[in-house]
C-alpha cells in the first residue's frame, strides 16, 4: 500500500534514477509517514522538505517570491533530519509561510545550511490540504543503502 | 534494545490479555480487549509499543492498553502507565503533541422534535460561527502577556473574560486549570503558535456534534448527569492546537540532546523522557500544565460561542436552551495522582495518550454534584455511528489507575481511509443516513469515514464487562462540524 508521489515542477538539479520518485508515503494506523530518497545526503534533505510541503499543499502553486536562510542543527543525522523538518514547519505554521525550492549549502551530521524559497500562504491561491502537527522521531531512520539514501519519517497529523 | 522477535500475548480472560515480560520490560503489558478487538490489535504494532513503555523505568505493575489502541508514536494511542515519582520519568511523548486534547458534553432542555427540522440550519451556523480547519486562527488575537494568564488561569480565564459560565468551572476536569502551569518555561514559538488560535476547533479527528440521546443503560447515573431519552446534546472534541505540539515538540528536542546525563536507554527515540524528581521533569510538567490550560480555555470559549449560536438559530433564550455542561474529560494528558499501591496509597505520575480519567463515586476529585455516582467518562465515536457516556468506578482504581478508553480508536490508515474514498461524496452519504456533515478542509471528511475507526459499541463493551467503567447513555449524531 504505497502512494508515490512525483513532484515534476522543482527547481533541483539532479535528474538521475529516484528524481521522479523523491518520495512515498507508507501506512501509519494514526498518522502519517513517508518514505524519502536521495542519490546523497543533500538530495536526501531537499527531498524531505519538497515531501512536506507537497504532504501540505499543491506545491505547483507556490510561487517563488523571497529567499530564505535557515541553519538546522543535531546530534546525529536522524536528529538533524527532525530539526530541518521542524524549522520548516515553523516557518509554515508561524511565519505562514509556503516554500517550494531548497538548496542545501552545507551538511554534516550535526549541522545544515541552506536557503529556501517561496510565498506567504495567500488564501485565495492556496489550500492547505492537512495540518502537520509535527515530524516525530518515532522509528525514525536516516540511512545509506546500496548507494541511495533514504529516510523514514513519521509525522504527527 | 527494542523487545524483538514475536511477542506473546495470552488471554487471560475474556477482557484481558497479557503481554509476558521479556528481556527489558520491567513489568508485564495488559491490554483490554475482546477476542474481536485482540484479532486486529495484534495486526498492528501497538502491542510492541506497549512493551516499549514497559522498558521506562519507574512505570508501576503494568503498560497497559485500552481496548481502542492502535499505533502511535512512542506510547501506542490508548496507552496507559503510571510511574514513582521518586524513581520513575515523565515522557512528552507518552502525553502527544495535542496535549490535553479532549471533549466535552453539554445537555439541553431540547428533545429531538424541537430540533429535528432545524439540523441544517444549526449545522450551517455553527460551521461559519466557530473556526475551524487546518491551521485555523480564531477571533481572539492574544499578546504574550494575555496569552501568559490563559495559560496560568485555564477556563478560568474564558469566565473572568465574561464569556462561559462560572459552572462550567466545577464540570471540568481539575475544575479546567491544573495549578503547577510556569508559562516562563514554555518557549517563543509556542506562545507564536497559540496567540492566534484560542477558540479554534482544528481540523482531523476534533469536531464539534449535535447528538441525540439514543438509549438510557442506568436510569439513576443517567439522572445524575441531567441526561434522558431523546434529549438532544452537543459534543466539542479539540485540544491545545498549535501551542500545544510545540511544547511537546520543544521538550521532545530538549531531553534528547541532554539524555546523555539521565542515561535511560530507550527503544524508541520517541517515548524520550526526563525523570520526574529532575529540573527538566519539572520544567515539562510546568509546561504540560500550560498546554492543559490552554485546551481548557479553549473548549470553553468554543463552548461559549455554540452556546450563543444556538440561542440565536433557535430564538430561544439562555434559561430556555438550558445548555449546561456535563462534564469535560482530558484524553492526552499526564496526572499527579494518589492511587492505592500493593495496599499502600501512593502518590504517582499517570500517563493518559488517548484514554480518560474514570474516577467512581466517592473519590474527592469527583465534582460534587457527581459525587454520589462517579465521574462522568465521554467516549466520542465515529461522526456515523454513536457516542458513549460511562461512569468512572472502583474497578477502574483497582486496575488501571482509575482509567478507561477515549474513542473508537482508528484501524485503518489515512491513506487506506482516502482511498476507499475515492469517488464517493461523503457528505451526501452521511445525509442519506440522517447526519449533517460540514467540514472545513477536502482531505478531513475522506479520512474521517465511519468505516476508518473500530465499532465504538465494540470498545465500550470491554470496559463495561471488564468493570472499569460502566455504561450510561448512548448518543446519536444528528449534525457535525468538522476541522
Amino acid at each position: 500500500m504505497l502512494d508515490t508521489h512525483l513532484l515534476i515542477s522543482s527547481s533541483i538539479a539532479a535528474d538521475n534514477l529516484m528524481v521522479k520518485k523523491r518520495y512515498k508515503t507508507f501506512n501509519h494506523t494514526a498518522d502519517l509517514g513517508i518514505e524519502v530518497y536521495g542519490e546523497d545526503q543533500k538530495q536526501l534533505f531537499v527531498n524531505a522538505g519538497l515531501a512536506l510541503f507537497d504532504l501540505i499543499t499543491d506545491i505547483n502553486k507556490v510561487e517563488v517570491k523571497t529567499s530564505l536562510s535557515l541553519t538546522a542543527e543535531g546530534i546525529d543525522l536522524e536528529d538533524l533530519m527532525v530539526s530541518w523538518l521542524r524549522e520548516l514547519l515553523y516557518l509554515q505554521q508561524v511565519k505562514e509561510y509556503l516554500i517550494s525550492e531548497f538548496e542545501i549549502h552545507e551538511i554534516s551530521d550535526e549541522l545544515l545550511k541552506a536557503t529556501v524559497k517561496g510565498e506567504k500562504f495567500d488564501s485565495r491561491r492556496h489550500e492547505l490540504i492537512r495540518e502537520i502537527k509535527a515530524a516525530t522521531y518515532h522509528q525514525i531512520k536516516v540511512a545509506s543503502e546500496k548507494g541511495v539514501w533514504i529516510s523514514r519519517i513519521v509525522f504527527d497529523i | 534494545m527494542e523487545t524483538k522477535g514475536k511477542l506473546t500475548i495470552e488471554k487471560v480472560d475474556d477482557y484481558h490479555f497479557k503481554i509476558p515480560r521479556s528481556e527489558g520490560m520491567r513489568v508485564p503489558g495488559l491490554i483490554y480487549a475482546s477476542q474481536k478487538l485482540i484479532d486486529d490489535i495484534r495486526l498492528d504494532e501497538s502491542p510492541r509499543q506497549i512493551a516499549n513503555v514497559a522498558h521506562l523505568p519507574g512505570i508501576i505493575k503494568y503498560s497497559l492498553a485500552m481496548p481502542d489502541m492502535h499505533w502511535g508514536y512512542g506510547f501506542p494511542i490508548g496507552g496507559v502507565a503510571a510511574f514513582d515519582m521518586e524513581e520513575g520519568i515523565i515522557s512528552p511523548g507518552g502525553v502527544g503533541y495535542d496535549i490535553n486534547c479532549g471533549c466535552r458534553i453539554l445537555r439541553t432542555d431540547l428533545t429531538l422534535p424541537d430540533v429535528r427540522d432545524k439540523i441544517k440550519k444549526l449545522v450551517t451556523s455553527l460551521f461559519r460561527g466557530i473556526p475551524s480547519g487546518v491551521g485555523s486562527t480564531g477571533k481572539i488575537k492574544l499578546n504574550f502577556d494575555e496569552e501568559k494568564r490563559v495559560l496560568r488561569k485555564g477556563a478560568r480565564w474564558v469566565i473572568e473574560k465574561g464569556y462561559g459560565d462560572a459552572e462550567d468551572l466545577e464540570r471540568t476536569e481539575d475544575k479546567g486549570v491544573m495549578e503547577d502551569a510556569d508559562p516562563e518555561v514554555v518557549s517563543k514559538r509556542s506562545l507564536e503558535r497559540g496567540r492566534n488560535q484560542l477558540g479554534t476547533l482544528g481540523s482531523g479527528n476534533h469536531f464539534l456534534e449535535i447528538e441525540v440521546v439514543d438509549e438510557i443503560y442506568d436510569q439513576q447515573v443517567a439522572h445524575a448527569f441531567d441526561l434522558f431519552e431523546n434529549q438532544i446534546v452537543v459534543s466539542i472534541h479539540s485540544g491545545s492546537r498549535g501551542f500545544g505540539y510545540q511544547v511537546c515538540d520543544d521538550f521532545i528536542k530538549e531531553m534528547l540532546h541532554k539524555m546523555g546525563n539521565v542515561e535511560i536507554e530507550l527503544p524508541d527515540r520517541q517515548l524520550v523522557c526526563a525523570y520526574l524528581k529532575s529540573e527538566m521533569g519539572k520544567k515539562y510538567f510546568a509546561a504540560m500544565a500550560c498546554a492543559a490550560n490552554y485546551a481548557w480555555a479553549n473548549r470553553e470559549m468554543l463552548t461559549h460561542w455554540t452556546r450563543e449560536i444556538f440561542e440565536k438559530t433557535l430564538n430561544l433564550s439562555p434559561k430556555e436552551l438550558n445548555m449546561r455542561l456535563v462534564y469535560d474529560v482530558c484524553h492526552n494528558i499526564a496526572k499527579k495522582e494518589v492511587h492505592t499501591i500493593d495496599g499502600e496509597e501512593k502518590k504517582v505520575c499517570v500517563h493518559r495518550k488517548g484514554a480518560t480519567r474514570a474516577f467512581p463515586a466517592g473519590h474527592p476529585d469527583v465534582p460534587e454534584i457527581y459525587r454520589d455516582v462517579g465521574q462522568p467518562v465521554l467516549i466520542p465515536g465515529d461522526m456515523g455511528r454513536y457516542s458513549y457516556v460511562l461512569v468512572g468506578t472502583e474497578k477502574a482504581m483497582e486496575e488501571t489507575f482509575g482509567s478507561t478508553c477515549h474513542g473508537a480508536g482508528r484501524v485503518m490508515s489515512r491513506t487506506k481511509a482516502k482511498k476507499s474514498s475515492r469517488g464517493r461524496l461523503i457528505a451526501q452519504e452521511m445525509e442519506e443516513r440522517g447526519i449533517i456533515v460540514m467540514a472545513e478542509g477536502r482531505a478531513t471528511l475522506e479520512e474521517e469515514i465511519p468505516e476508518a475507526y473500530k465499532d465504538v459499541s465494540d470498545v465500550v463493551e470491554v470496559v463495561h464487562q471488564a468493570g472499569i467503567s460502566k455504561k450510561v447513555a448512548k448518543l446519536k449524531p444528528l449534525g457535525v462540524v468538522k476541522g
